[in-house]
Protein backbone atom coordinates (compact mmCIF):
# COMPACT_ATOMS: atom_id res chain seq x y z
CA UNK A 1 0.00 0.00 0.00
CA UNK A 2 1.78 3.33 -0.97
CA UNK A 3 0.70 6.86 -0.05
CA UNK A 4 0.48 8.48 -3.04
CA UNK A 5 -0.82 12.49 -2.59
CA UNK A 6 -3.77 14.07 -1.21
CA UNK A 7 -7.37 13.75 -2.67
CA UNK A 8 -7.08 17.82 -3.36
CA UNK A 9 -4.13 17.22 -5.33
CA UNK A 10 -6.18 15.44 -7.96
CA UNK A 11 -9.03 17.71 -8.92
CA UNK A 12 -12.01 16.24 -10.90
CA UNK A 13 -11.03 15.24 -14.20
CA UNK A 14 -7.19 15.52 -13.48
CA UNK A 15 -4.53 12.81 -12.90
CA UNK A 16 -1.11 11.87 -11.07
CA UNK A 17 1.33 9.52 -12.18
CA UNK A 18 3.65 7.63 -9.84
CA UNK A 19 6.69 5.23 -10.60
CA UNK A 20 5.95 1.77 -8.64
CA UNK A 21 7.74 -1.00 -10.54
CA UNK A 22 5.87 0.14 -13.56
CA UNK A 23 4.53 3.94 -13.81
CA UNK A 24 0.78 4.02 -12.52
CA UNK A 25 -1.91 6.83 -13.29
CA UNK A 26 -4.14 7.33 -10.42
CA UNK A 27 -7.39 9.59 -11.49
CA UNK A 28 -10.30 11.31 -10.24
CA UNK A 29 -13.12 10.41 -12.20
CA UNK A 30 -15.67 13.02 -10.70
CA UNK A 31 -14.99 11.80 -7.08
CA UNK A 32 -13.98 8.73 -7.65
CA UNK A 33 -10.18 7.45 -7.36
CA UNK A 34 -8.98 4.83 -9.82
CA UNK A 35 -5.06 3.54 -10.58
CA UNK A 36 -4.58 1.75 -13.36
CA UNK A 37 -0.52 1.09 -15.33
CA UNK A 38 0.46 4.55 -16.92
CA UNK A 39 1.48 2.71 -20.06
CA UNK A 40 -0.63 2.16 -22.97
CA UNK A 41 -1.37 -1.50 -23.70
CA UNK A 42 -1.69 -0.46 -27.68
CA UNK A 43 1.90 1.13 -27.68
CA UNK A 44 3.58 3.71 -25.33
CA UNK A 45 1.60 6.88 -24.27
CA UNK A 46 1.16 7.84 -20.94
CA UNK A 47 -2.36 7.41 -19.93
CA UNK A 48 -2.04 9.94 -17.37
CA UNK A 49 -1.56 12.75 -20.46
CA UNK A 50 -4.82 11.03 -21.75
CA UNK A 51 -8.73 12.61 -21.58
CA UNK A 52 -11.16 11.28 -18.84
CA UNK A 53 -14.65 11.04 -19.37
CA UNK A 54 -16.78 9.70 -16.78
CA UNK A 55 -14.43 6.57 -16.04
CA UNK A 56 -12.99 5.94 -18.90
CA UNK A 57 -9.95 7.59 -20.12
CA UNK A 58 -8.88 8.38 -23.74
CA UNK A 59 -5.37 7.29 -24.78
CA UNK A 60 -3.87 10.56 -25.81
CA UNK A 61 -2.20 8.76 -28.80
CA UNK A 62 -5.13 7.16 -30.74
CA UNK A 63 -7.62 7.83 -28.99
CA UNK A 64 -8.31 3.84 -27.42
CA UNK A 65 -10.70 3.78 -24.46
CA UNK A 66 -10.04 2.19 -21.22
CA UNK A 67 -12.42 1.37 -18.64
CA UNK A 68 -10.74 2.52 -15.35
CA UNK A 69 -12.94 0.05 -13.14
CA UNK A 70 -12.12 -3.20 -15.07
CA UNK A 71 -9.14 -1.76 -17.24
CA UNK A 72 -10.95 -3.14 -20.55
CA UNK A 73 -10.55 -1.47 -23.91
CA UNK A 74 -13.49 -0.46 -25.44
CA UNK A 75 -12.34 0.59 -28.81
CA UNK A 76 -9.50 -0.34 -31.06
CA UNK A 77 -6.59 0.06 -31.19
CA UNK A 78 -5.85 -1.04 -28.01
CA UNK A 79 -6.86 -5.28 -27.51
CA UNK A 80 -5.17 -5.63 -24.71
CA UNK A 81 -7.01 -4.45 -20.93
CA UNK A 82 -4.31 -2.20 -18.98
CA UNK A 83 -3.87 -3.60 -15.16
CA UNK A 84 -5.86 -2.00 -12.62
CA UNK A 85 -4.95 -1.26 -8.68
CA UNK A 86 -7.05 -0.83 -5.63
CA UNK A 87 -7.14 2.41 -4.32
CA UNK A 88 -8.50 3.19 -0.34
CA UNK A 89 -9.37 6.84 0.64
CA UNK A 90 -8.31 7.47 4.52
CA UNK A 91 -8.16 10.39 6.60
CA UNK A 92 -7.97 12.82 2.96
CA UNK A 93 -4.83 10.21 1.70
CA UNK A 94 -5.45 8.21 -1.30
CA UNK A 95 -3.51 4.77 -1.11
CA UNK A 96 -2.73 2.32 -3.81
CA UNK A 97 -2.17 -1.64 -3.37
CA UNK A 98 -0.01 -1.60 -6.67
CA UNK A 99 -0.41 -4.84 -8.06
CA UNK A 100 2.55 -6.68 -9.00
CA UNK A 101 2.62 -9.08 -12.56
CA UNK A 102 2.15 -12.10 -10.36
CA UNK A 103 -0.12 -11.29 -8.75
CA UNK A 104 -2.38 -11.17 -11.72
CA UNK A 105 -3.77 -14.51 -12.52
CA UNK B 1 -30.82 -4.70 -52.89
CA UNK B 2 -34.22 -5.76 -50.80
CA UNK B 3 -34.76 -2.90 -48.36
CA UNK B 4 -36.38 -4.51 -45.42
CA UNK B 5 -37.07 -1.06 -43.03
CA UNK B 6 -39.29 0.89 -44.88
CA UNK B 7 -38.47 4.86 -44.71
CA UNK B 8 -39.77 6.15 -41.32
CA UNK B 9 -40.95 3.15 -39.30
CA UNK B 10 -38.82 3.90 -36.77
CA UNK B 11 -34.78 2.68 -35.79
CA UNK B 12 -34.46 -0.98 -35.50
CA UNK B 13 -31.37 -1.37 -34.18
CA UNK B 14 -30.46 -4.87 -34.16
CA UNK B 15 -31.26 -4.64 -37.97
CA UNK B 16 -34.92 -5.62 -38.03
CA UNK B 17 -35.34 -8.02 -40.46
CA UNK B 18 -31.96 -7.92 -41.97
CA UNK B 19 -30.38 -11.60 -41.89
CA UNK B 20 -27.37 -11.49 -43.71
CA UNK B 21 -24.87 -8.72 -43.86
CA UNK B 22 -21.92 -8.50 -46.00
CA UNK B 23 -18.75 -6.19 -45.57
CA UNK B 24 -16.31 -6.05 -48.24
CA UNK B 25 -12.92 -5.15 -47.08
CA UNK B 26 -11.25 -6.81 -44.02
CA UNK B 27 -8.90 -4.12 -42.53
CA UNK B 28 -9.48 -0.80 -40.20
CA UNK B 29 -12.96 0.25 -41.50
CA UNK B 30 -14.40 -3.55 -41.99
CA UNK B 31 -13.20 -4.93 -38.94
CA UNK B 32 -14.57 -1.68 -37.13
CA UNK B 33 -17.86 -2.38 -38.66
CA UNK B 34 -18.15 -5.89 -37.71
CA UNK B 35 -17.53 -4.78 -34.39
CA UNK B 36 -20.04 -2.14 -34.22
CA UNK B 37 -22.45 -4.25 -35.93
CA UNK B 38 -22.23 -6.96 -33.00
CA UNK B 39 -22.26 -4.52 -30.24
CA UNK B 40 -25.27 -2.67 -31.70
CA UNK B 41 -27.16 -6.23 -30.84
CA UNK B 42 -27.11 -7.42 -35.17
CA UNK B 43 -27.47 -11.43 -34.54
CA UNK B 44 -27.39 -12.36 -37.96
CA UNK B 45 -24.66 -13.66 -40.61
CA UNK B 46 -22.03 -11.54 -41.07
CA UNK B 47 -19.66 -12.28 -44.07
CA UNK B 48 -16.46 -10.49 -44.04
CA UNK B 49 -14.78 -10.50 -47.89
CA UNK B 50 -11.17 -9.08 -48.02
CA UNK B 51 -8.69 -9.44 -50.37
CA UNK B 52 -5.62 -9.83 -48.36
CA UNK B 53 -5.04 -13.41 -47.09
CA UNK B 54 -4.97 -12.23 -43.59
CA UNK B 55 -6.37 -11.06 -40.45
CA UNK B 56 -7.16 -7.60 -39.97
CA UNK B 57 -4.03 -5.74 -39.17
CA UNK B 58 -3.15 -2.39 -38.53
CA UNK B 59 -1.34 -0.11 -41.25
CA UNK B 60 0.70 2.82 -39.29
CA UNK B 61 3.53 1.06 -38.16
CA UNK B 62 4.17 -0.14 -41.39
CA UNK B 63 6.32 2.92 -42.42
CA UNK B 64 7.32 3.84 -38.85
CA UNK B 65 8.21 0.65 -36.37
CA UNK B 66 7.21 -2.47 -38.42
CA UNK B 67 9.66 -1.11 -41.04
CA UNK B 68 12.62 -0.24 -38.50
CA UNK B 69 11.99 -3.61 -37.51
CA UNK B 70 11.36 -2.61 -33.48
CA UNK B 71 7.55 -3.98 -33.72
CA UNK B 72 7.15 -7.53 -35.02
CA UNK B 73 4.00 -8.69 -37.27
CA UNK B 74 2.04 -10.51 -34.95
CA UNK B 75 1.95 -6.88 -32.93
CA UNK B 76 0.25 -5.64 -35.86
CA UNK B 77 -3.23 -7.49 -35.56
CA UNK B 78 -6.39 -5.66 -35.03
CA UNK B 79 -7.55 -8.17 -32.89
CA UNK B 80 -6.74 -11.33 -31.19
CA UNK B 81 -7.65 -14.78 -32.13
CA UNK B 82 -10.18 -14.89 -29.25
CA UNK B 83 -11.63 -11.47 -29.99
CA UNK B 84 -12.03 -12.42 -33.79
CA UNK B 85 -13.40 -16.53 -32.83
CA UNK B 86 -15.88 -13.86 -30.40
CA UNK B 87 -17.19 -12.06 -33.15
CA UNK B 88 -19.05 -14.75 -35.33
CA UNK B 89 -17.61 -13.88 -38.78
CA UNK B 90 -16.90 -16.01 -42.05
CA UNK B 91 -14.43 -14.82 -43.20
CA UNK B 92 -13.73 -14.92 -47.03
CA UNK B 93 -10.20 -13.60 -46.84
CA UNK B 94 -7.46 -14.15 -49.80
CA UNK B 95 -10.56 -13.23 -52.01
CA UNK B 96 -11.86 -10.17 -53.79
CA UNK B 97 -15.37 -8.54 -54.97
CA UNK B 98 -15.79 -8.36 -57.93
CA UNK B 99 -19.55 -6.97 -58.59
CA UNK B 100 -21.90 -5.71 -56.04
CA UNK B 101 -25.29 -6.63 -57.60
CA UNK B 102 -28.04 -4.70 -56.10
CA UNK B 103 -30.88 -6.29 -58.06
CA UNK B 104 -29.78 -9.93 -56.65
CA UNK B 105 -28.52 -8.75 -53.37
CA UNK B 106 -25.96 -10.28 -53.90
CA UNK B 107 -21.60 -9.41 -53.81
CA UNK B 108 -20.17 -11.57 -56.59
CA UNK B 109 -16.65 -13.17 -55.51
CA UNK B 110 -13.51 -13.64 -57.98
CA UNK B 111 -14.03 -17.27 -57.76
CA UNK B 112 -17.30 -16.68 -59.22
CA UNK B 113 -19.18 -17.69 -55.98
CA UNK B 114 -22.22 -14.82 -54.08
CA UNK B 115 -22.35 -13.82 -51.26
CA UNK B 116 -26.15 -13.15 -50.58
CA UNK B 117 -26.85 -10.22 -48.29
CA UNK B 118 -29.71 -7.78 -46.95
CA UNK B 119 -26.85 -4.72 -46.75
CA UNK B 120 -23.20 -4.42 -47.93
CA UNK B 121 -20.74 -2.37 -45.89
CA UNK B 122 -18.02 -0.98 -48.39
CA UNK B 123 -14.57 -0.84 -47.13
CA UNK B 124 -12.13 -1.48 -49.46
CA UNK B 125 -10.11 1.51 -48.74
CA UNK B 126 -7.19 2.80 -51.19
CA UNK B 127 -4.48 1.88 -53.38
CA UNK B 128 -0.91 3.67 -53.43
CA UNK B 129 -0.90 5.53 -56.91
CA UNK B 130 2.36 3.99 -58.95
CA UNK B 131 4.68 6.43 -60.67
CA UNK B 132 3.87 5.93 -64.38
CA UNK B 133 6.24 3.63 -65.79
CA UNK B 134 7.77 2.05 -63.02
CA UNK B 135 5.01 -0.30 -62.28
CA UNK B 136 7.40 -3.71 -63.13
CA UNK B 137 10.59 -2.31 -62.10
CA UNK B 138 12.62 -4.14 -59.48
CA UNK B 139 13.37 -2.01 -56.27
CA UNK B 140 10.49 0.34 -56.69
CA UNK B 141 8.15 -0.11 -54.04
CA UNK B 142 4.72 1.63 -52.77
CA UNK B 143 3.28 1.12 -49.32
CA UNK B 144 0.49 -0.15 -48.19
CA UNK B 145 0.00 -3.68 -47.11
CA UNK B 146 2.11 -5.71 -44.95
CA UNK B 147 3.61 -7.34 -48.30
CA UNK B 148 4.79 -4.27 -49.15
CA UNK B 149 6.59 -3.24 -46.18
CA UNK B 150 7.95 -6.64 -45.92
CA UNK B 151 9.36 -6.41 -49.66
CA UNK B 152 10.37 -2.90 -48.82
CA UNK B 153 12.01 -3.74 -45.39
CA UNK B 154 14.07 -6.88 -47.31
CA UNK B 155 15.47 -4.19 -49.12
CA UNK B 156 16.42 -1.96 -47.03
CA UNK B 157 18.14 -4.29 -44.68
CA UNK B 158 20.20 -6.12 -47.50
CA UNK B 159 23.64 -4.36 -47.83
CA UNK B 160 23.32 -0.55 -47.85
CA UNK B 161 21.24 0.60 -50.15
CA UNK B 162 21.07 4.16 -51.09
CA UNK B 163 17.21 5.07 -51.34
CA UNK B 164 15.37 7.64 -53.10
CA UNK B 165 11.86 8.65 -51.91
CA UNK B 166 9.27 10.23 -54.84
CA UNK B 167 6.88 12.39 -52.56
CA UNK B 168 7.32 14.19 -49.32
CA UNK B 169 3.91 13.37 -47.53
CA UNK B 170 3.45 11.68 -44.37
CA UNK B 171 4.46 8.12 -45.55
CA UNK B 172 7.67 9.07 -47.54
CA UNK B 173 8.49 11.35 -44.13
CA UNK B 174 7.89 8.49 -42.33
CA UNK B 175 10.10 6.04 -44.55
CA UNK B 176 12.85 8.59 -45.11
CA UNK B 177 12.72 8.53 -41.07
CA UNK B 178 13.14 4.94 -40.81
CA UNK B 179 15.97 4.41 -43.47
CA UNK B 180 17.69 6.59 -41.15
CA UNK B 181 17.15 4.83 -38.15
CA UNK B 182 18.26 1.79 -40.47
CA UNK B 183 21.37 3.80 -40.77
CA UNK B 184 20.86 3.94 -44.78
CA UNK B 185 21.57 7.16 -47.07
CA UNK B 186 18.23 8.64 -48.00
CA UNK B 187 16.67 11.93 -50.10
CA UNK B 188 13.23 12.96 -50.40
CA UNK B 189 12.02 14.12 -53.96
CA UNK B 190 8.86 15.86 -54.11
CA UNK B 191 7.99 18.72 -57.21
CA UNK B 192 6.49 20.87 -53.99
CA UNK B 193 8.46 23.47 -52.83
CA UNK B 194 7.72 22.70 -49.68
CA UNK B 195 5.74 19.49 -48.91
CA UNK B 196 3.16 19.58 -46.15
CA UNK B 197 2.78 23.16 -46.28
CA UNK B 198 -1.09 22.30 -48.01
CA UNK B 199 -1.38 20.50 -44.50
CA UNK B 200 0.37 21.99 -41.31
CA UNK B 201 0.38 25.14 -42.95
CA UNK B 202 4.21 26.67 -44.01
CA UNK B 203 5.76 27.54 -40.57
CA UNK B 204 5.47 23.77 -39.54
CA UNK B 205 5.92 22.40 -42.78
CA UNK B 206 9.29 23.99 -42.63
CA UNK B 207 9.49 22.55 -39.38
CA UNK B 208 9.57 19.29 -40.31
CA UNK B 209 12.08 19.78 -43.48
CA UNK B 210 14.20 20.98 -40.65
CA UNK B 211 13.61 17.55 -39.02
CA UNK B 212 15.05 15.79 -42.36
CA UNK B 213 17.70 18.26 -43.04
CA UNK B 214 18.96 17.05 -39.06
CA UNK B 215 19.01 13.81 -39.51
CA UNK B 216 20.76 14.23 -42.71
CA UNK B 217 18.09 13.23 -45.30
CA UNK B 218 18.91 14.96 -48.10
CA UNK B 219 15.83 17.16 -49.62
CA UNK B 220 15.09 17.88 -53.44
CA UNK B 221 12.35 20.19 -53.43
CA UNK B 222 10.65 21.50 -56.08
CA UNK B 223 12.18 19.15 -58.23
CA UNK B 224 10.22 16.96 -60.48
CA UNK B 225 10.66 13.07 -61.37
CA UNK B 226 11.35 12.51 -64.89
CA UNK B 227 11.82 9.47 -65.03
CA UNK B 228 14.06 6.28 -63.66
CA UNK B 229 17.46 5.16 -64.43
CA UNK B 230 17.37 1.53 -64.63
CA UNK B 231 19.82 -1.09 -65.54
CA UNK B 232 18.50 -4.64 -66.56
CA UNK B 233 15.55 -4.20 -65.36
CA UNK B 234 16.44 -3.23 -62.11
CA UNK B 235 16.66 1.24 -60.79
CA UNK B 236 19.57 2.24 -60.25
CA UNK B 237 18.38 5.95 -59.92
CA UNK B 238 16.18 8.76 -60.49
CA UNK B 239 16.14 11.22 -63.70
CA UNK B 240 14.99 14.57 -62.08
CA UNK B 241 13.12 17.01 -64.87
CA UNK B 242 16.41 19.62 -64.68
CA UNK B 243 18.54 16.98 -66.15
CA UNK B 244 20.24 15.94 -62.77
CA UNK B 245 20.09 11.98 -61.74
CA UNK B 246 19.89 10.62 -58.09
CA UNK B 247 21.46 7.77 -57.96
CA UNK B 248 19.54 4.87 -55.85
CA UNK B 249 19.22 1.38 -55.21
CA UNK B 250 15.84 1.05 -53.91
CA UNK B 251 12.71 3.48 -54.64
CA UNK B 252 10.23 4.26 -52.65
CA UNK B 253 6.59 6.06 -54.32
CA UNK B 254 4.46 7.61 -52.31
CA UNK B 255 2.40 10.24 -54.24
CA UNK B 256 -0.93 9.67 -52.97
CA UNK B 257 -3.63 6.68 -53.07
CA UNK B 258 -7.12 5.79 -54.94
CA UNK B 259 -9.94 5.12 -53.58
CA UNK B 260 -10.92 0.96 -54.74
CA UNK B 261 -14.23 1.76 -56.36
CA UNK B 262 -13.52 -0.05 -59.59
CA UNK B 263 -15.29 -3.58 -58.50
CA UNK B 264 -18.13 -1.29 -57.65
CA UNK B 265 -18.70 -0.26 -62.06
CA UNK B 266 -22.41 -1.37 -62.80
CA UNK B 267 -23.64 -1.52 -59.47
CA UNK B 268 -25.42 1.94 -59.56
CA UNK B 269 -24.10 3.40 -57.03
CA UNK B 270 -22.64 6.50 -57.42
CA UNK B 271 -18.81 6.62 -57.08
CA UNK B 272 -16.32 9.72 -57.87
CA UNK B 273 -13.33 10.02 -55.71
CA UNK B 274 -14.69 7.57 -53.28
CA UNK B 275 -17.97 6.26 -53.19
CA UNK B 276 -20.23 9.20 -52.85
CA UNK B 277 -22.45 8.75 -49.57
CA UNK B 278 -24.47 11.48 -47.77
CA UNK B 279 -23.79 12.78 -44.69
CA UNK B 280 -24.31 9.19 -42.74
CA UNK B 281 -21.95 7.12 -44.77
CA UNK B 282 -25.25 6.07 -46.91
CA UNK B 283 -24.55 5.74 -50.73
CA UNK B 284 -27.30 5.92 -53.21
CA UNK B 285 -28.57 2.56 -52.24
CA UNK B 286 -30.18 2.89 -48.69
CA UNK B 287 -28.75 -0.65 -48.21
CA UNK B 288 -24.98 -0.22 -48.96
CA UNK B 289 -22.81 2.04 -47.08
CA UNK B 290 -19.44 3.27 -47.49
CA UNK B 291 -16.37 3.92 -44.62
CA UNK B 292 -12.89 4.51 -44.80
CA UNK B 293 -10.74 5.46 -46.79
CA UNK B 294 -13.20 4.51 -49.68
CA UNK B 295 -15.86 7.27 -48.72
CA UNK B 296 -16.66 10.42 -50.06
CA UNK B 297 -18.71 11.51 -47.19
CA UNK B 298 -21.26 14.90 -47.92
CA UNK B 299 -20.21 17.47 -45.34
CA UNK B 300 -22.93 19.78 -44.84
CA UNK B 301 -21.30 22.64 -43.26
CA UNK B 302 -18.79 22.23 -45.90
CA UNK B 303 -21.28 22.22 -48.30
CA UNK B 304 -19.14 19.10 -50.34
CA UNK B 305 -18.13 15.69 -49.84
CA UNK B 306 -14.67 15.18 -48.08
CA UNK B 307 -12.70 11.75 -48.36
CA UNK B 308 -10.48 11.33 -45.29
CA UNK B 309 -7.57 9.02 -45.49
CA UNK B 310 -7.20 9.22 -42.04
CA UNK B 311 -7.57 6.04 -39.29
CA UNK B 312 -9.87 7.40 -36.78
CA UNK B 313 -12.17 8.11 -39.62
CA UNK B 314 -12.40 4.90 -40.57
CA UNK B 315 -13.45 3.61 -36.91
CA UNK B 316 -15.45 6.83 -36.40
CA UNK B 317 -17.23 6.28 -39.77
CA UNK B 318 -17.97 2.51 -39.22
CA UNK B 319 -20.43 3.42 -36.13
CA UNK B 320 -22.07 5.85 -37.54
CA UNK B 321 -22.82 3.50 -40.38
CA UNK B 322 -24.09 0.53 -38.96
CA UNK B 323 -26.34 2.75 -37.12
CA UNK B 324 -28.04 3.66 -40.09
CA UNK B 325 -27.56 0.11 -41.61
CA UNK B 326 -29.20 -0.63 -39.22
CA UNK B 327 -31.81 1.69 -39.06
CA UNK B 328 -32.88 1.90 -43.02
CA UNK B 329 -32.26 5.43 -43.38
CA UNK B 330 -29.85 8.38 -42.57
CA UNK B 331 -30.78 8.50 -38.59
CA UNK B 332 -27.37 9.55 -38.07
CA UNK B 333 -24.83 12.12 -39.43
CA UNK B 334 -20.81 11.30 -38.96
CA UNK B 335 -20.11 14.79 -37.27
CA UNK B 336 -15.74 14.33 -35.79
CA UNK B 337 -13.33 16.87 -36.14
CA UNK B 338 -10.90 15.31 -38.46
CA UNK B 339 -7.81 13.97 -36.16
CA UNK B 340 -4.43 12.07 -37.46
CA UNK B 341 -0.90 11.52 -36.39
CA UNK B 342 2.49 10.98 -38.09
CA UNK B 343 5.96 9.96 -36.06
CA UNK B 344 9.07 11.09 -37.99
CA UNK B 345 12.60 11.74 -36.80
CA UNK B 346 11.38 10.93 -32.95
CA UNK B 347 9.05 13.43 -32.97
CA UNK B 348 5.13 12.77 -32.73
CA UNK B 349 2.78 14.77 -34.57
CA UNK B 350 -0.81 15.56 -33.96
CA UNK B 351 -3.05 17.90 -36.24
CA UNK B 352 -7.03 17.88 -35.39
CA UNK B 353 -9.14 20.16 -37.57
CA UNK B 354 -8.51 21.20 -41.14
CA UNK B 355 -6.62 24.40 -40.89
CA UNK B 356 -5.37 25.96 -44.13
CA UNK B 357 -2.17 27.56 -45.26
CA UNK B 358 -3.72 31.15 -44.80
CA UNK B 359 -4.94 30.65 -40.81
CA UNK B 360 -3.57 32.52 -37.99
CA UNK B 361 -1.46 30.12 -36.02
CA UNK B 362 -0.08 31.00 -32.43
CA UNK B 363 1.82 28.71 -30.31
CA UNK B 364 -0.11 27.92 -27.08
CA UNK B 365 1.98 25.96 -24.89
CA UNK B 366 5.64 24.88 -24.57
CA UNK B 367 7.81 26.18 -27.56
CA UNK B 368 9.25 25.38 -31.05
CA UNK B 369 12.47 25.11 -30.55
CA UNK B 370 12.43 22.41 -28.10
CA UNK B 371 10.37 20.28 -30.38
CA UNK B 372 7.61 20.46 -27.54
CA UNK B 373 4.39 22.52 -28.14
CA UNK B 374 0.85 22.97 -28.88
CA UNK B 375 -0.49 25.80 -31.54
CA UNK B 376 -3.79 26.58 -32.40
CA UNK B 377 -5.05 27.73 -36.39
CA UNK B 378 -7.71 30.41 -36.08
CA UNK B 379 -9.64 32.01 -39.35
CA UNK B 380 -11.23 35.34 -38.58
CA UNK B 381 -10.60 34.90 -35.03
CA UNK B 382 -12.39 31.53 -35.13
CA UNK B 383 -10.61 28.41 -34.04
CA UNK B 384 -10.15 25.65 -36.89
CA UNK B 385 -7.68 23.47 -35.55
CA UNK B 386 -4.57 22.68 -33.32
CA UNK B 387 -1.00 20.69 -33.78
CA UNK B 388 1.08 19.42 -31.16
CA UNK B 389 4.12 18.26 -31.71
CA UNK B 390 5.69 15.94 -28.70
CA UNK B 391 2.71 17.08 -26.55
CA UNK B 392 0.29 14.77 -26.67
CA UNK B 393 -1.27 15.83 -22.93
CA UNK B 394 -1.98 19.43 -24.35
CA UNK B 395 -3.25 17.68 -27.92
CA UNK B 396 -5.95 15.41 -26.08
CA UNK B 397 -7.55 18.73 -24.19
CA UNK B 398 -7.32 20.61 -27.18
CA UNK B 399 -8.65 18.51 -29.80
CA UNK B 400 -12.14 17.89 -27.42
CA UNK B 401 -12.24 21.83 -26.77
CA UNK B 402 -11.84 22.24 -30.55
CA UNK B 403 -14.68 19.92 -30.75
CA UNK B 404 -17.09 21.53 -28.28
CA UNK B 405 -16.30 25.38 -29.12
CA UNK B 406 -19.20 26.76 -30.26
CA UNK B 407 -17.80 28.75 -33.40
CA UNK B 408 -15.44 25.59 -34.57
CA UNK B 409 -15.49 25.81 -38.20
CA UNK B 410 -14.48 23.14 -40.42
CA UNK B 411 -13.12 24.79 -43.36
C1 LIG C 1 2.07 3.05 -44.35
C2 LIG C 1 0.86 3.75 -43.80
C3 LIG C 1 0.99 4.54 -42.64
C4 LIG C 1 -0.11 5.21 -42.14
N1 LIG C 1 0.04 5.97 -41.01
C5 LIG C 1 -1.02 6.64 -40.50
C6 LIG C 1 -0.87 7.46 -39.35
O1 LIG C 1 0.22 7.58 -38.78
N2 LIG C 1 -1.96 8.12 -38.88
C7 LIG C 1 -3.19 8.03 -39.47
O2 LIG C 1 -4.15 8.67 -39.02
N3 LIG C 1 -3.37 7.25 -40.57
C8 LIG C 1 -2.31 6.57 -41.10
N4 LIG C 1 -2.48 5.77 -42.22
C9 LIG C 1 -3.83 5.70 -42.84
C10 LIG C 1 -4.69 4.59 -42.26
O3 LIG C 1 -3.97 3.41 -42.15
C11 LIG C 1 -5.89 4.40 -43.17
O4 LIG C 1 -6.68 5.56 -43.06
C12 LIG C 1 -6.71 3.17 -42.81
O5 LIG C 1 -5.99 2.00 -43.05
C13 LIG C 1 -8.02 3.14 -43.60
O6 LIG C 1 -8.68 1.94 -43.34
P1 LIG C 1 -9.69 1.28 -44.39
O7 LIG C 1 -10.15 0.03 -43.72
O8 LIG C 1 -10.65 2.29 -44.84
O9 LIG C 1 -8.83 0.96 -45.69
P2 LIG C 1 -7.61 -0.03 -45.91
O10 LIG C 1 -6.81 -0.13 -44.66
O11 LIG C 1 -6.96 0.40 -47.16
O12 LIG C 1 -8.28 -1.45 -46.14
C14 LIG C 1 -9.04 -1.79 -47.26
C15 LIG C 1 -8.97 -3.29 -47.43
O13 LIG C 1 -9.88 -3.68 -48.44
C16 LIG C 1 -9.27 -4.64 -49.29
N5 LIG C 1 -9.93 -4.59 -50.60
C17 LIG C 1 -9.79 -3.65 -51.57
N6 LIG C 1 -10.57 -3.95 -52.64
C18 LIG C 1 -11.22 -5.10 -52.32
C19 LIG C 1 -12.18 -5.90 -53.02
N7 LIG C 1 -12.64 -5.58 -54.24
N8 LIG C 1 -12.63 -7.03 -52.41
C20 LIG C 1 -12.18 -7.36 -51.16
N9 LIG C 1 -11.28 -6.63 -50.47
C21 LIG C 1 -10.82 -5.51 -51.04
C22 LIG C 1 -7.83 -4.22 -49.31
O14 LIG C 1 -7.01 -5.29 -49.72
C23 LIG C 1 -7.62 -3.79 -47.86
O15 LIG C 1 -7.23 -4.87 -47.06
C24 LIG C 1 -1.38 5.08 -42.77
C25 LIG C 1 -1.50 4.30 -43.93
C26 LIG C 1 -0.40 3.63 -44.44
C27 LIG C 1 -0.56 2.79 -45.67
S1 LIG D 1 -0.73 4.23 -27.69
FE1 LIG D 1 -2.67 4.26 -26.75
S2 LIG D 1 -4.00 3.90 -28.39
FE2 LIG D 1 -2.07 3.83 -29.30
Amino acid sequence: MLAICRIDDIPAGESVRFDAHVPIAVFNADGEFYAVDDTCSHQDASLSDGFLEGCFVECPLHAALFDLRTGMPSCLPAKRPIRTHPVSVHEGWIYVHVIRQEEVA
Amino acid sequence: MSFHNPIGSGCRRDGGLMSTLAIVGASLAGYSAAQQLRAAGFDGRLVMVGEENRLPYDRPPLSKDFLTGRLPAGELALADQADVDALGVDWELGRSAVALRPGEAAVELDDGRRVEADGVIVATGARPRPLPGAERVSGVHLLRTMEDAVALRAELVSGRPKVAIVGGGFIGAEVASSCVELGLEVTVVDSAELPLADVLGSRFARLCAQLHAERGVGLRFGATVAGLVTDANRVRGVRLADGSRLDADVVLVGIGVRANVDWLAGSGIDVGDGVQCDAGCVTSNPAVVAIGDVASVYRPELGRRVRAEHWTSATQQASTAVNNLLCGYTAHEFRAVPYFWSDQHGVRIQLAGEPRPTDEVTVTDGNVAERRFLAQYTRDRHPVGVLAVNHPRAFARARRALARHPRYVPI
